[in-house]
């Protein structure tokens, strides 16, 4: 690890200020930071502790849920707002990491956690997210793990989160604050990008800009789900997950909010198979054909091939699940 | 030199020498790769008190400690064990503030003020913890090594369960009260690796202090 210089923020502005300086990182649960450190993948040369900042409540106004970024990943799982009105995050929490791990982990530092690909890991290969411009060993490599939606030919990393994915289905937006002592909110859906030949540029935020809050709108009607397929029965990353949100009436899907995880180098909202499944009656047929519609763009790499029907499988049978309809044999 | 005798040279000498032709076979590559000394990040020290089974320690650390390590090498309490450093085994599993952590992934001096227990702090030879007795009685490991970790992450998993936080299989997400079922325990327990596979045993040695004061 690379020797750092380490302060403890009292005051978000003052934090952010500190952060936008060159070299400076926040830290607050450590759990991705310390572990690229150590490998030094991160090279941070001063980090801000913002673990003591007031940003622990979570608090309903006006029908809308506001999370401070600094709640622990186990404390938002098993709180009872959550697990009543937006049992999709309570579910993808703890189908996250372990139990420790959920302990120290952030919201906020949920949301910036880094690719697990294996090559962004191993520093004697190519990776343009680590190094730009020095090539993608995953594509010609094992890439099983990897990205068959919006990737590019400079990255096929996926992002790891299981919470981002449910944020994403629930249309949460991200509260901040700037080094300048500005605010913004952002709409989940801007806070990440494609790799396009900048993967190293994984979100919009600006130097030094600090999350304050994630903010649930008043939940959508209709039932929510959370389904993880992974190698292992715990404590191991998705291969393929679905948050999905459905709104079944007389036997019609009236609306439907879907994001898959583990496809991606972001969340990624399925709005062709939201469209595709609107209006349509809540049958096994209608499921089929959104989650056809969802995969239709998929691409594959050789050792992720089976994720294009294994995808298409869980949100087929997630979307089932979710609406009630007996699943055909 | 010419008093000494060619042959004089000790093992100290010829490992010196042996050093120094490979730094020379090396030099250009590491003229172009090293940065200078003035760039060269120097380690940075800090003090901390951390409060560790009830007891203050003032410590001056490198920034770069882990908790882990803090506990290891600076207090040698070696009780917490080092697996994987990487918050893969939970073999380095403490409690802080009452919440089960690993100590790998964590910077002692962002803990200044915790109240942090292990294994030390959890029972003695004389007086055991109910689950290191649970863990002796139901042969609840093989080499010992996780065993550590396995006992202060399932003293932190009970709480979490009396506390009623559900998990990734519980059925029912309000319900008010966790059913510890072998398949929830499991679940919970899945932040600590046993590489000798213990597992059946280590849940029957935690269902067996279930509803005991833990």
């Amino acid at each position: 690890m690379i020797p750092f210089t380490y302060e403890r923020a009292t005051d978000a502005n003052d934090a952010a200020k500190a952060a936008s300086q060159p070299g400076a990182r926040f830290i607050a649960g450590g759990t991705n930071l310390l572990d690229l450190m150590k490998l030094e993948i991160e090279k941070p040369a001063h980090l801000v502790d913002i673990t003591r900042l007031p940003l622990r409540e979570v608090e309903i106004t006006n029908g809308a849920v506001r999370i401070g970024s600094q709640v622990p990943n186990s404390e938002l799982a098993a709180h009872p707002l959550i697990r009543e009105r937006y049992p999709v995050l309570s579910r993808a929490l703890l189908a996250g990491a372990s139990g420790q791990l959920r302990n120290k982990a952030s919201t906020g530092g949920n949301l910036l956690q880094r690719t697990r690909c294996y090559y962004f890991y191993d520093t004697s290969k190519a990776c343009n997210k680590r190094e730009p411009g020095s090539g993608c060993a995953a594509l010609q490599g094992f890439n099983r793990i990897h990205a068959i939606l919006g990737a590019s030919d400079s990255c096929i990393a996926v992002h790891p989160s299981d919470m981002a994915v449910a944020l994403t289905a629930l249309e949460a937006s991200i509260e901040t604050v700037l080094p300048d002592g500005s605010t913004r909110t952002l709409p989940i859906g801007e806070l990440y990008r494609l790799p396009g030949d900048t993967p190293h540029i994984e979100t919009n935020l600006r130097p030094g800009e600090l999350i304050t809050a994630v903010v649930l709108p008043a939940p959508p009607a209709g039932n929510q789900t959370y389904r993880k397929v992974r190698d292992r029965a715990s404590y191991a990353f998705a291969l393929v997950s679905v948050a999905a949100i459905v709104r079944v009436e007389a036997g019609r899907v009236r609306d439907a909010r879907i994001a898959l995880g583990g496809v991606a180098h972001k969340p990624w909202r399925a709005l062709d198979a939201e469209n595709a499944l609107r209006g349509k009656p809540a049958s096994m047929e209608s499921f089929v054909n959104a989650a056809q519609a969802a995969l239709a763009p998929a691409k594959s790499h050789g050792g992720n091939d089976f994720k294009i029907p294994l995808a298409q499988r869980v949100l087929t049978r997630t979307l089932a699940d979710v609406a009630g309809t007996e699943a055909a044999a | 030199m010419t008093d000494e005798s060619p042959w004089s040279v000790d093992r100290r000498t010829v490992l010196k020498t042996g050093v120094a032709v490979g730094v020379m076979a090396n030099l250009p590559a590491m003229t172009n790769a090293a940065p200078p000394a003035s760039k060269i990040a120097q380690p940075v020290n800090m003090t901390v008190t951390l409060r560790i089974n009830n007891q203050s320690h003032a410590l001056t650390l490198d920034t770069r400690t882990s908790l882990l390590d803090a506990l290891r090498e600076q207090l040698g309490m070696t009780g917490t064990k080092k697996g994987c450093d990487h918050g893969q085994c939970g073999a380095c599993t403490v409690l802080v503030n009452g919440r089960r952590i690993n100590s790998c992934l964590t910077l002692a001096v962002m803990h200044d003020g915790d109240e942090i227990t292990t294994i030390e702090g959890l029972g003695t030879p004389e007086h055991l913890h109910p689950l290191q007795s649970a863990f002796i009685e139901h042969d609840g490991f093989q080499c010992g090594y996780c065993t550590a970790g396995q006992i202060c992450s399932a003293v932190g998993m009970l709480k979490e369960a009396a506390d009623g936080w559900p998990s990734h299989v519980s059925a029912n997400l309000s319900a008010a009260r966790v059913q510890l079922t072998d398949a929830e325990v499991s679940e919970r327990m899945s932040g600590n690796i046993c590489r000798c596979a213990a597992y059946p045993n280590i849940v029957a040695a935690i269902q067996s202090v279930r509803g005991v004061d833990a």
